[in-house]
């Protein structure tokens, strides 16, 4: 069937689904949906990570692949300091820019250094909102439910618990950086509902919710004048006797040379794994998101937590080609959007979790009911146009200015017609281990934002995400600071590397593979 | 099931298998692509490695600003190449980092901030409506008129029509004035964040309540519950 016949019959179907609504799933039905079609439990896409401090543990082949990669610092690299500074923040996406603004604000001397230009991260692209429990009939404690219950209760209730009481102090601290979150008539924070939330809780800037907030902090960064080093990766930790972190070896890559940044305490905040394109999936990350951070601090002994579980957005693009993977905003589903399959159907509440939806997507492509583009890909429809339906005309230009942009520029009016979406690579659910602070069990290595793991537990909710940046790039930056001002500055060595070097020798590693990845290599050589 | 993924990244998708293949000139310099692929992935399949000109991908960072012509046509255009295909005949180039002057500025020390904007970028009024800053920005924002609104204060308006501003710049270089449109923008939105805005009552309410311990009893509770316990609970507003 045509393309254009098929979605005929989402025109013809609209008014029928209306009447329809589909219930949550209970736990038992969403364990066993999950386990028979999420992406997470491939068995065949997973294998034991050899050695280091998650060795036996389970993950999949492109992760554990980097984590026992070699680094491509030399040992005898001459590790005469090139900045000698109190605090280095390495990413400058949400994270990164939030705990580099704390710790400057603390008085510290920071450097921040990032592989592409200030603020190229996920977070500038983050449409959907950020949870924060501010409504008169919501609370922390039930943001904290939600969270827990969207996480398969799997959340590390600590880190949770901080980032739920602390996100109104930063919807306070970002208003008062000029973030122009959309209000209620009476001035009051407008909320919005999300996938998995029993509360309207998601602050937003209309679709541009990571946009804004990121614009705003990239200036406040400059304007603090904090030291910047664009287009430098880092590839390696420094250490001292006692195996605490000292500092970084960076790379430039505008010249290929390293760099070694002496530094009392180090905040990485380099983001995710979607250019690892895991079991293949095209990815809604940005360009650089190859988890340095994974690599660095598991060579130097920082064991990672929840490795094993992944976020496949429920609604990447598969038409037109040129949007395969770029994400479609779960807000299309919170303001009512159905998913509808080849036979006319819906099969899920869209509000349900992100991995339930996901799951119910793969089941339908999976079973024959799934739409076949002009190039071969399979996906099911996002009914946009039912949106100017239910809320009136205009719905989505008001709303999801972005997304009706996005698709314009290839003659697609979602005004008028549905789009075709299926899962893509969106979020690495685990990370690095982490305390309330940010801090790792080695000491004075912070990690903050997606690059840290625990908070979400197997499952990440819709607008927690931005939360977790502010909140835990604030405090990695204070304590980070704070703790710069009592340390002596240490020695600088590779010690780490050379036991990790060993222990890939014994274990007879030796795939070739430089990690960590820093960019993907998508150049046709 | 496999054919809806990527098997190898992005090169091995099917418009590349296609036969179907265009002529276009990168930087000067023709190379055959495959028709209907991003500029972005032009690039990367012409075998130039990219640094400088990629970010999100999704057309949200400004990263990848781009100049480029149709065919025949004399016209100069711009985009984001994340978000452009590629046409037979089409030429482009990235725009090179735009030495544009930033002014730096604590926002909550300015006594008046529209008329601080004229110390911060005195060459703001100056504009001479010549409307190339609005036929260069690929998110169709009214740029020119967005300078004037800034000018004359309205900074609201300005807060509103620069919500979809990615920063790409692009408006920077063909300005005659020397203006950066982009940079103004910023600036009158925060501040009409910062000052003109007024502040949600219903926040401050809530870090009180947080501050003064209104929800220990809840947590209390809840943190001695079983997974399954919590599972099943909610929690109390009252």
């Amino acid at each position: 069937m045509e393309l254009t016949e098929q979605r005929n019959l989402v025109h013809k179907t609209r008014d029928a689904r209306r009447s329809i609504s589909f219930p949550k799933l209970s736990p038992a039905e969403r364990d066993s949906l999950i386990k028979k079609y999420h992406p997470d439990h491939r068995a065949h896409a997973y294998r034991p990570i050899i050695f280091g401090p998650n060795a036996g543990q389970l993950t999949v082949t492109e992760v554990a692949t980097l984590l026992e990669g070699e680094s491509p610092v030399p040992a005898d690299l001459d590790l005469t300091p090139d900045y000698s500074v109190d605090v280095l923040v390495v990413g400058g996406g949400g994270a990164g820019c939030a705990s580099a603004l704390h710790a400057h604000a603390q008085g510290a001397n920071v450097l921040l250094a990032t592989k592409l230009r200030l603020g190229d991260s996920n977070s500038v692209m983050a449409q959907g909102g950020m949870q924060i429990a501010v409504a008169s009939d919501d609370s922390p404690v039930q943001h904290f439910l939600d969270t827990l219950k969207g996480g398969h209760m799997k959340n590390d209730h600590q880190l949770l618990k901080v980032m739920v009481e602390e996100g109104p102090s930063i919807a306070k601290w970002l208003l008062e950086l000029g973030v122009l979150f959309d209000r209620d008539a009476d001035g009051n924070l407008h909320v919005k509902k999300g996938g998995g939330s029993s509360k309207a809780r998601l602050l937003t800037c209309s679709d541009y919710t990571g946009l804004e907030i990121m614009r705003v902090l990239k200036d406040e960064v400059l304007n603090q004048k904090i030291p910047l080093l664009e287009f430098v990766a880092a590839v390696e930790l420094l250490s001292d006797a006692k195996g605490a972190c000292t500092g970084a070896v960076l790379k430039d890559l505008d010249n290929n040379r390293f760099i070694v940044v002496a530094a009392k305490t180090v905040i990485m905040a380099t983001g995710g794994i979607g250019r690892l394109h895991i079991q293949g999936f095209p990815t809604s990350n940005h360009f650089g998101a190859t988890g340095d951070a994974l690599v660095l601090a598991y060579r130097l002994g920082v064991p990672l937590v929840q490795i094993d579980t992944f976020q496949y957005h429920p609604s990447g693009g598969v038409y037109p080609e040129q949007l395969v993977g770029a994400l479609v905003t779960e807000g299309i589903r919170s303001e009512g959007g159905h998913l509808v399959n080849a036979k006319g159907e819906r099969f899920v509440n869209e509000l349900d979790t992100r991995d339930v939806v996901s799951s119910s997507i793969i089941r339908e492509c999976e079973e024959g009911r799934g739409i076949r583009t002009p190039s071969g890909r399979v996906g099911v429809w996002l009914d946009t146009p039912l949106l100017d339906v239910e809320h009136g005309p205009g719905t989505l230009d008001k709303h999801f200015p972005a997304m009706v942009r996005q698709y314009e520029r290839y003659q697609v009016d979602i005004r008028k017609d549905p789009v075709l979406i299926y899962p893509t690579l969106h979020y690495q659910n685990g990370g690095v281990k982490i305390d309330v602070n940010g801090e790792t069990p080695v000491a004075n290595l912070f990690v903050a934002g997606e690059a840290s793991g625990g908070l979400h537990g197997r499952n990440r909710l819709m607008g927690n995400s931005l939360l977790d940046l502010m909140v835990f790039g604030k405090r990695t930056g204070i304590l980070a600071a704070e703790r710069a001002k009592s340390l002596p500055n240490s020695s600088l060595t590779l010690d780490h590397l050379k036991r990790f070097r060993a222990e890939a020798k014994r274990h007879q590693v030796s795939a070739g593979v430089i990690s960590p990845m820093v960019l993907p290599a998508y150049t046709n050589k | 099931m496999p054919d809806t993924l990527d098997k190898k990244h992005t090169l091995n998708q099917e418009e590349i298998l296609q036969p179907k293949m265009v002529t276009v000139e990168i930087e000067g310099k023709p190379f055959q692509v495959p028709a209907g692929i991003t500029l972005i992935k032009a690039l990367w399949y012409a075998g130039q490695d990219v640094i400088r000109g990629v970010g999100c991908l999704g057309g949200f960072c400004g990263a990848c600003a781009t100049y480029y012509r149709t065919k025949d046509d004399p016209k100069v255009k711009t985009c984001l190449a994340c978000s452009m295909a590629v046409e037979d005949g089409m030429s482009f180039s990235f725009m090179p980092a735009f030495p544009a002057r930033k002014a730096t500025y604590n926002l909550l020390e300015l006594k008046d901030p529209k008329q601080d904007l004229f110390a911060l970028y005195p060459e703001a009024p100056l504009c001479r409506n010549c409307n190339a800053c609005t036929e260069a920005c690929p998110q169709n924002i009214d740029v020119r008129e967005g300078v004037w609104k800034a000018v004359f204060g309205d900074f609201k308006t300005v807060s509103e029509m620069f919500m979809d501003c990615v920063m790409c710049g692009l408006c920077a270089p063909v300005c005659i004035a020397d203006i950066a449109p982009n940079l103004v923008a910023l600036y009158a939105s925060r501040a009409q964040g910062v000052h003109f805005t007024e502040k949600p009552e219903g926040l401050s309410k809530r870090i009180e309540e947080i501050s003064d311990g209104r929800f220990q009893q809840e947590w209390d509770r809840i943190l001695k519950l079983s997974d399954e316990e919590l599972q099943n609970t909610t929690a109390s507003t009252t």
